[in-house]
């Protein structure tokens, strides 16, 4: 009995120092190239075969924020994704509360059609876009590109607030009724507000899904329009390699501030409390 | 036929409902007298809730009509009708402190600030909850939920008040406290109250008068006591207590050859070592324990009859005599007699 224990024991401690090698070669993997880009954005030089920098600077920092391109792609990634968010709210929100509460014929199809357009090749869409963008007489315009980012992401503001919708217990909304209230404030005050963890979530999926775009912005919008993916296309080309850096740092940190203010607001907040009492 | 002369009150006059081309409610009537408590009782699936979804305004009649206080309610959405509602979950909402839930019928109807905070204070006093005022729904027991549910619906100052199985979530003991507490307050409010249960216990200790449903009718519509003793017909005898059914007649104390349907209540079947006039012969077949009094088969012939016994339990096997008090004799389902 106890030799069986103690076999059991090293045993475990083996998949133990597996799992903590395994651990550390993935943080490796994973955090090992953002490391050399923090550290790139802030060097002089890093080359082989220098095991350390050859100086510090914040050179590249400055060099980016007074180029004017860089900047416009900034600002315009800046402008852009909001508008996308919120054009992307007023269409899909409606069909998503459609989708999530009623039944109607070609629901499920209507659904499913949104995911299997999501599937295909994104590159063979859009060029087939940008035909139709030259017609329209969108091709390099303001418009055009919102309306690409757009595309990617009605999914996500569909998919996730349909589901919030229906999670919504309808007994919650009867009680409101018989509280008096009319469907309209019955919507606004409960079935709205118990969504909003889900909507949330799109919200922050797309922005980043309109923010991270590059493929179709730079297909409809290049030359004239530039946003911040796209212009890491140009960047990797004729840039130094430190200036690239920074800019990557800059375009990480929206997604990363997103994140971690959705993080506290929708699994700190209600959603836990508001589903146990169904 | 519904007294349609009295103007208070709730009067549900031939209610008809069809769902799913199932008729779930087929021509009912029922009168609830102001401050009454009145019990819908039934199996579930007997239309109990559509009733009273129907009086709350979630559900809107195929015929018939709905009077409260002489006012015709009918086609009223549910907002506009001045009932309110426990729902059996208690439908809080959970993004609201237990102090908003208690409001939000008040700053639905436009009320000054301090008249909502004096009223929110008040009703939750009733239910004693003052203390959780800034709780979350989800912060606070399943009793207290309850509770906050019930102040919810009673600071509407509603004419009536709708209970749907207000109790089922709740466990054995609290059960019995929170009914008691429900009944006193009802009481003292003398508010106008229809409450739908699966639980005769409950209904029978709670309410006024008994309304037991099956398949969407109300088979019969009177008080406990009168509900026990004199059940109309044989599904409510069967519902309401514990029956013996025996095919055949009743005459002079004894089950004979015939063509009815005799129900015996337990309580009813005395039990005794000794012969006493009217009694016959017995053997005791089986005895279960059912606490502070024992179920006792006893077997005459091919007839078994249950009987509860709570002094001098016999044992399996013992040979004495049973005597019936009185039977419920029916036809076709209907009370013929009561001997």
């Amino acid at each position: 009995m106890a030799r069986v224990k103690a076999r059991v024991k090293t045993s475990s401690l083996g998949v133990k120092i597996f799992l903590y090698v395994f651990m550390a070669l993935m943080a490796v993997f994973i955090l090992g190239p953002l490391f050399w880009l923090g550290i790139h954005a802030f060097v002089t030089n890093w080359t082989y075969p220098n095991l350390y920098p050859d100086g510090w600077t914040l050179h590249w920092w400055t060099r980016v924020f007074d180029d004017s391109a860089l900047e416009t792609a900034i600002r315009n990634s800046l402008i852009i994704s909001p508008i996308v968010v919120v054009v992307s709210m007023l269409i899909c929100l409606p069909a998503a509360y459609a989708a999530g509460r009623m039944n109607y014929p070609g629901r499920k199809i209507f659904l499913i059609g949104m995911f299997a357009a999501n599937s295909f090749p994104k590159i063979g869409l859009f060029a087939s876009i940008a035909t139709l963008y030259y017609a329209l007489n969108l091709i390099g315009t303001f418009v055009g590109v919102v309306i690409i980012q757009l595309l990617g992401t009605i999914i996500y503001m569909t998919w996730i607030p349909a589901a919030a919708f229906a999670a919504v217990p309808r007994n919650l909304e009867e009680a409101a009724r018989d509280a008096g209230a009319s469907k309209f404030r019955v919507f606004r005050t409960i079935t709205l507000r118990l969504a909003m963890p889900g909507i949330l979530v799109a919200v922050v999926m797309s922005f980043l899904a309109s923010f991270d775009e590059a493929q179709g912005s730079y297909l409809v919008g290049a030359p004239q329009i530039f946003t911040m993916p796209t212009e890491m296309y140009s960047l990797v080309q004729n840039y130094p390699i430190q200036v690239a850096a920074v800019f990557s740092l800059l375009l990480a940190f929206p997604s990363v501030l997103l994140i971690t203010l959705a993080r506290k607001h929708i699994i700190g907040g209600q959603l836990a409390e508001g589903f146990q009492i169904k | 036929m519904t007294d349609q002369t009295q103007e208070e009150g709730l009067i549900l006059n031939g209610l008809t409902k069809i769902l799913g081309g199932r008729v779930i409610i087929d021509n009912l009537h029922l009168t609830v007298k102001k401050g009454e408590m009145v019990s819908l009782l039934g199996p579930s699936g007997c239309g109990k809730t559509t009733t009273l979804r129907m009086i709350a305004g979630f559900l809107i009649p195929d015929k018939g009509d709905i009077r409260l206080n002489g006012k015709d309610v009918t086609l009223l959405g549910p907002e506009k009708r001045p009932s309110a509602m426990v729902f059996q979950n208690y439908a809080l909402w959970p993004h609201m402190s237990v102090f908003k839930n208690v409001a939000y019928p008040l700053k639905v109807r436009k009320l000054p600030k301090e008249e909502i905070e004096r009223r929110v204070h008040e009703a939750l006093g009733v239910v004693n909850l003052m203390h959780h005022k800034d709780s979350r729904p989800g912060q606070i027991s399943g009793g207290e939920q309850q509770r906050v549910a019930l102040a919810r619906a009673l600071v509407q100052e509603p004419d009536i008040l709708l209970l749907d199985e207000p109790l089922s979530n709740l466990d054995a003991k609290l059960r019995v406290k929170v009914r008691e507490d429900i009944r006193e307050l009802q009481r003292r409010l003398g508010i106008t109250t229809v409450i739908v249960t699966h639980d005769q216990d409950e209904a029978l200790s709670i309410s006024d008068r008994i309304a037991v449903m099956n398949a969407g009718k109300i088979e019969q519509f009177s008080t406990t006591q009168e509900l026990y003793d004199r059940p109309e017909t044989e599904y409510v005898a069967n519902f309401i207590g514990s029956l013996n059914r025996v095919e055949g007649g009743y005459a002079d104390g004894k089950v004979v050859p015939g063509d009815e349907i005799v129900g015996i209540r337990p309580e009813d079947v005395i039990y005794g070592a000794t012969a006493t006039p009217g009694a016959f012969p017995a053997t005791v077949s089986l005895v279960v324990p059912r606490g502070h009094f024992s179920e006792v088969y006893l077997k005459r012939d091919d007839v078994e009859l249950r009987a509860f016994i709570s002094v001098d339990v016999p044992r399996v096997g013992d040979m004495g005599f049973a005597r019936v008090v009185k039977a419920l004799v029916y036809k076709d389902g209907k009370l013929v007699r009561v001997a």
